[in-house]
């Protein structure tokens, strides 16, 4: 590759590096709790949409059902801790293996299929699954588990007394997914990936495995956002079907990448900046009263910031990065 | 389980087939003029159950009455849609498919928001109506009225819109529109305009099935999002664009409900849907009737 972009990875590096560190040090001054649920949620859709990003924005297979790999990584954590006092980090390990193996799984048939096809294959197909675990007493059904109270510490990674903790492994994550994206960028897969998304046919004749790097794509993802639901789980501590792998959890994740810049490296985390925020603060604000306001707000966004930048918000701060991409 | 429960549930999953594919063709419809996924179809559903409500809460108008006049409410309101916002996502240079999704999803979200605003989310239902609660006998098996009409409305729904597009001009500018937007404008034909009829048309539809619908359903803000899924899969597993497809799609979503409740519990009905759909297009990736 040409020296600009080794110069603009270096560049992305550097940058993200000052805005973790900025990030981290942002609780020294922010003390109100309110403020803080919101830091940790941004960082959490931040990183889900970061990883949402690699099959859907970067390997083009557009995906409405990441939920169901959500909720995996929320069950898997919150049933091994809760039905055999499994350590939390176990089962996000394990709900992160588990659902990299159900999307290879399905990808397996569905990566065949093409444009609305796949989209609804997804839809569908986390739906199955949320009906699943509605039905599924062991696992609690529609009630859902509680998950109980053992004290605050790393090991069990539970804090009720601060909200810090889950703040900095929230941060770490989304760390992790950017990171995980820059290398993905620029290795063979990287390349693989935007082949496969702009012209699968072309791709194959140069000798690129358009079937493996999908479903590669799909495992990574996969992988990173069960860590975000084992992660959503002990933060939350109460999770049922529809709270971790209800439709919105899909469309959730794929919003921040779509406004910040699908398929770019900046696009999910500027996104997430931008619209979580602005989702927490109209709900508190305006939408108290249950009158949809809140709604009508955060839907007209949608359509203005589609309708009147396709490309997402991410090439406003770098209009050169705009030729370099395409 | 005796024969006559399977079929007065194959029956009554007949009917509501038929009406799944009145909800669905609007759908298939607009795809099929240009490619476009309507992601709010699901609201257009709920906008027309709205307005088939209050037309009987404040005017005491029977909804078979007042099928009509909700259809072309929302004709126009489907057409003002297109103007004033798919007309614009279709021009995006870059992630067209996304823009497509998202602007109609965003919509899908206002009028929701709109609905809980001025409706509140409160459950409604029409009270009495003439057709609500009766049921009809045929050979031993019952059949719920409302359903039946709308069956009987859905076929001849779906056989208007086989003669129009085959006989009239406006239907052949549409075909003609689908297959080349770009040639159409050399012989005279406004694209903008054959796409808004063509919203107006498929947003008609499904009003017409809104109409039904509030007879038998309860009418609240969120209706559209337990409809709109069914309908994608529809669409879908008639193959996209399929106007025929969408009927015999709508048939088979609703025999399948009607047996996956017979033999699983009522809850995972929807799973059976969801399982036929994943097998046509594992083995038929274009759908049942969609074109290479």
């Amino acid at each position: 590759m040409d020296t600009s972009f080794a110069q603009r990875r270096r560049r992305d590096l550097i940058v993200a590096a000052i805005l973790a560190a900025l990030a981290a040090l942002a609780p020294l001054f922010v003390k109100d709790v309110y403020v803080q649920n919101i830091m940790v949620l941004t960082l959490m859709w931040g990183a889900l949409s970061q990883s949402w990003n690699i099959l859907s924005g970067y390997c083009g297979q557009i995906s409405l059902g990441h939920a169901l790999y959500f909720g995996v990584g929320a069950y898997t954590t919150a049933l091994l801790f809760t039905k055999f006092g499994v350590l939390p980090w176990f089962g996000m390990l394990g709900g992160g293996v588990i659902s990299a193996l159900i999307a290879m799984a399905l990808g397996y048939p569905c990566f065949r299929l093409r444009g609305h096809y796949f989209v609804i294959a997804t839809i569908v197909i986390a739906e199955i699954g949320l009906l699943l675990f509605h039905n599924w007493d062991w696992a609690g059904a529609a009630l859902g588990i509680d998950i109980p109270i053992r004290g605050d510490s790393w090991l069990k990674f539970q804090f009720t007394r601060s909200k810090l903790p889950y703040f900095y492994f929230a941060l770490a994550l989304a760390c992790v997914a950017w990171l995980v994206t820059w290398w993905l960028e620029d290795s063979k897969w990287g390349f693989w990936w935007r082949a496969v998304k702009d012209n699968p046919e072309a791709a194959e004749s140069l000798g690129v495995v358009v079937f493996d790097s999908k479903m590669g794509a799909a495992a990574v993802s996969a992988f990173l956002v069960a860590v975000g639901g084992s992660f959503y789980a002990q933060f939350v501590s109460y999770i049922d079907p529809e709270s971790v792998m209800g439709f919105q959890f899909s469309l959730l994740m794929a919003l921040p990448a779509v406004l910040g810049g699908i398929g770019t490296l900046w696009g999910p985390m500027l996104g997430a900046v931008i619209l979580i925020p602005l989702t927490e603060l109209t709900r508190s604000f305006i939408g108290g009263s249950g009158r949809g306001v809140d709604l009508i707000v955060y839907g007209g966004l949608i359509i203005a910031i589609s309708l009147a930048r396709p490309q997402g918000l991410v090439g406003l701060f770098s209009p050169k990065r705009k030729e370099a991409v395409r | 389980m005796t024969a006559e429960t399977i079929m007065q549930s194959l029956a009554s999953g007949l009917l509501m087939g038929l009406l799944y594919g009145l909800i669905a063709v609007g759908l298939a419809l607009i795809f099929g003029l240009m490619d476009v996924v309507n992601f709010a179809h699901g609201e257009f559903l709920m906008a027309a159950m709205y307005m088939t409500f209050f037309l009987f809460a404040f005017f005491a108008v029977d909804p078979l009455l007042s099928a009509p006049l909700t259809a072309a409410g929302l004709f126009v309101f489907g057409a003002a849609v297109y103007l004033l916002i798919v007309r614009f996502a279709v021009r995006a240079k870059a992630n067209a498919g996304m823009v497509q999704i998202f602007s109609t999803f965003g919509l899908a979200i206002v009028m929701r928001g709109l609905a809980q605003f001025f409706f509140t989310p409160d459950y409604r239902s029409i009270t009495h109506s003439w057709l609500g609660g009766k049921t009809v006998s045929i050979g031993g098996i019952f059949l719920p009225q409302p359903q039946l009409v709308g069956a009987l409305v859905a076929i001849a729904a779906f056989v208007a819109l086989y003669f129009f597009i085959n006989r009239t001009d406006f239907g052949r500018a549409l075909e003609a529109t689908r297959e080349d937007a770009g040639a159409v404008a050399l012989v005279g034909i406004d694209k903008n305009r054959v796409f808004a009829l063509g919203w107006g048309l498929g947003a008609a539809l499904v009003g017409l099935a809104g109409a039904i619908m509030a007879i038998f359903f309860y009418v609240y803000p969120d209706v559209g999002a337990s409809f709109a899924l069914i309908a994608y899969v529809t669409v879908a597993l008639g193959g996209f664009g399929s106007v025929f497809g969408a009927f015999a799609g709508g048939i088979i979503v609703g025999l399948v409900e009607a047996v996956t409740a017979l033999v699983l519990p009522p809850s995972l009905k929807s799973v059976g849907i969801y399982a036929v759909y994943l097998l046509v297009v594992f083995i038929r990736p274009r759908g049942l009737f969609g074109s290479m």
